[in-house]
């Protein structure tokens, strides 16, 4: 993964939890343009341990000036975010990624409906600008629980089409009222919980959409949970993966050489085999079927993490 | 008649899975000649399918058409050719909703130009069903005037535009629904082959 150091240039709050970040090159040059949904991973050098996370874009994808993404802090993840919010000061320097879409809008539609659900929105902020610029016919659900949480909000220009559902405002997201009469060409986006792309998927199949005007993003971090060790089939080493450790980052800094794009369970870069496992994977992905899954011979070890025994895999 | 059968050789021309019921969900039902009858048969197999059909028919001289109009769909509407129902077509893609399904039948050159308009209108493949009845003609575009010929049954034919005469080729274009037909004698002006007929 090709990747640049950048420079920090503005930190904002955008609500209590959910800080802006823009990064721009050192000496001004140029960053490779992007398309909307595309996310950078960015190396986060905390104490000895490196950790990577994956945040989508939010600047517009056609200015190279910098690359802008929102972090929502998330005292229960495995520290990335914390990292963020607490060490990172304008001026510092990051190890970014080159930009890499996985949820890029469909150019076959005449229309995009776009839904949110809470840090969700992110994606959809730089969707929305390519729509913009390119003239498309689209609108925005974004969901969120209040107004002062609604880091989106920020973000979103005040257009008759982009709506807003705040739930303590008795403004909850109708799915059946936004999908229902769509006109044929529509093709909708999700990125949030599983929980609402679930509903997207349920409420469209019920209205009789074609199943392939549905794109959706999850927003996954690695969880983080209990330590566990790994035994490595090729070197036989046993190497530990701390709580808020994934198991690729235990990898990379146990020097194995392992392929990966996403972080997120999402793109399949990272697909092991397992040789033999005692006890139970916790898979935490969106790649492999649910017969790999049960099976327990495949793992993401970008996301997923093992309780058991021994588990022993194929690198 | 019965469904038309191809020989599967010609890579790149598509393959019609036929028509499959989906219910009573909005649909929009164009068909052409003896595809009339493929119609009949997919209502047969589910009496809730007309109620919420619009059916375009162009008969061709066939003469399914009364039949079909008694069958009581949302609309019927019977058309002289494809041509003239093309903004008829148009408007009632524009009206329809996500949930709209299509079901085409008929000749490859009704059902070729149907389908890009539909994903033109961004409808998805997956939302199209077709079958195919009716002659082995093929509608050919002249790779040299870029004129269409329609209803070609021999190899080679006169271009209807420029004149040429020209070789059936297999080569399918989907954009423009018709097969290729290139210049026959260009090396050897005059120089025609007897005329074939198209068996496939
Ligand atoms: S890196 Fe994409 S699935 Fe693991």
């Amino acid at each position: 993964m090709s990747a640049q150091m950048l420079r920090v240039t503005e930190i904002e709050a955008l609500s209590p939890l959910v800080k802006r970040f823009r990064f721009e090159h050192p000496h001004g040059a140029k960053l490779p343009l992007f398309s909307g949904g595309a996310h950078v991973v960015v190396e986060m050098p905390d104490g000895d341990m490196l950790r990577r996370n994956a945040y989508s874009l939010i600047s517009d994808p056609q200015d190279g000036s910098g690359y802008e993404i929102a972090v929502r802090r998330e005292d229960g993840g495995r520290g990335g975010s914390r990292f963020m919010h607490a060490c990172v000061r304008q001026g510092d320097m990051l190890r970014i990624s080159t930009p890499l879409n996985l949820f890029s809008l469909d150019m076959r539609a005449r229309k995009h409906v776009l839904i949110a659900g809470g840090i969700g929105i992110t994606p959809i902020i730089a969707q929305m600008q390519q729509l913009l610029r390119m003239q498309g016919r689209f609108e925005i659900h974004y969901a969120a629980r209040s107004r002062r949480e609604a880091a989106g909000l920020r973000l979103l220009p005040d257009l008759p089409h982009i709506h807003a559902h705040i739930s303590d405002e008795g403004r909850r997201m109708d799915l059946g009222a936004i999908l229902d009469r769509q006109p044929i060409g529509t093709h909708v986006y999700t990125c949030g919980p599983e929980g609402l792309i679930a509903s997207v998927a349920q409420c469209t199949e019920r209205l009789g959409w074609p199943k392939g005007s549905l794109h959706s993003e999850v927003f996954l971090a690695p969880p983080p949970g209990r330590a566990f060790e790994v035994t490595l089939a090729r070197s036989g080493r046993t190497i530990t993966v701390g709580p808020h450790q994934s198991l690729l980052e235990a990898l990379e800094e146990a020097q194995v050489e392992i392929d990966w794009s996403c972080r997120g369970g999402a793109c399949g870069r990272c697909e092991t085999e397992v040789v033999s496992c005692h006890g139970r994977i916790e898979h935490h992905d969106h790649w492999l079927s649910e017969d790999e899954h049960s099976s327990q011979t495949r793992i993401m070890p970008c996301v997923s993490r093992f309780r058991g025994r021994e588990l022993i895999l194929n690198r | 008649m019965p469904a038309t059968k191809f020989t599967p050789s010609i890579t790149s021309r598509p393959v019609y899975d036929g028509l499959t019921p989906h219910g009573a969900v909005p649909a929009l039902m164009l068909a052409n000649g003896p595809g009339g009858e493929a119609l009949l048969e997919l209502i047969k197999t589910d009496p809730t399918i007309p109620g919420h059909a619009h059916v375009i028919y162009i008969p061709e001289g066939c003469g399914f058409g009364k039949t079909l109009e008694s069958k009581g769909f949302a609309s019927y509407f019977e058309a002289a050719s494809y041509a003239s129902v093309l903004p008829r077509f148009r408007k009632l893609l524009a009206e329809a909703g996500m949930n709209t399904r299509l079901y085409l039948a008929g000749t490859e050159g009704l059902i070729g130009q149907a389908t890009s308009e539909a994903l033109e209108a961004g409808m998805l493949p997956e939302a199209i069903d077709a079958e195919h009845r009716g002659s082995l003609a093929r509608r050919m575009q002249c790779v040299h005037c870029k004129g269409i010929t329609e209803n070609v049954t021999t190899d080679p034919f006169t271009c209807s535009h420029c004149g040429l005469s020209l070789f059936v080729r297999d080569h399918y274009s989907h954009r423009h629904a018709a097969f290729q037909g290139v210049c026959v004698d260009a090396e050897t002006p005059g120089e025609i082959p007897p005329r074939q007929e198209i068996k496939a």
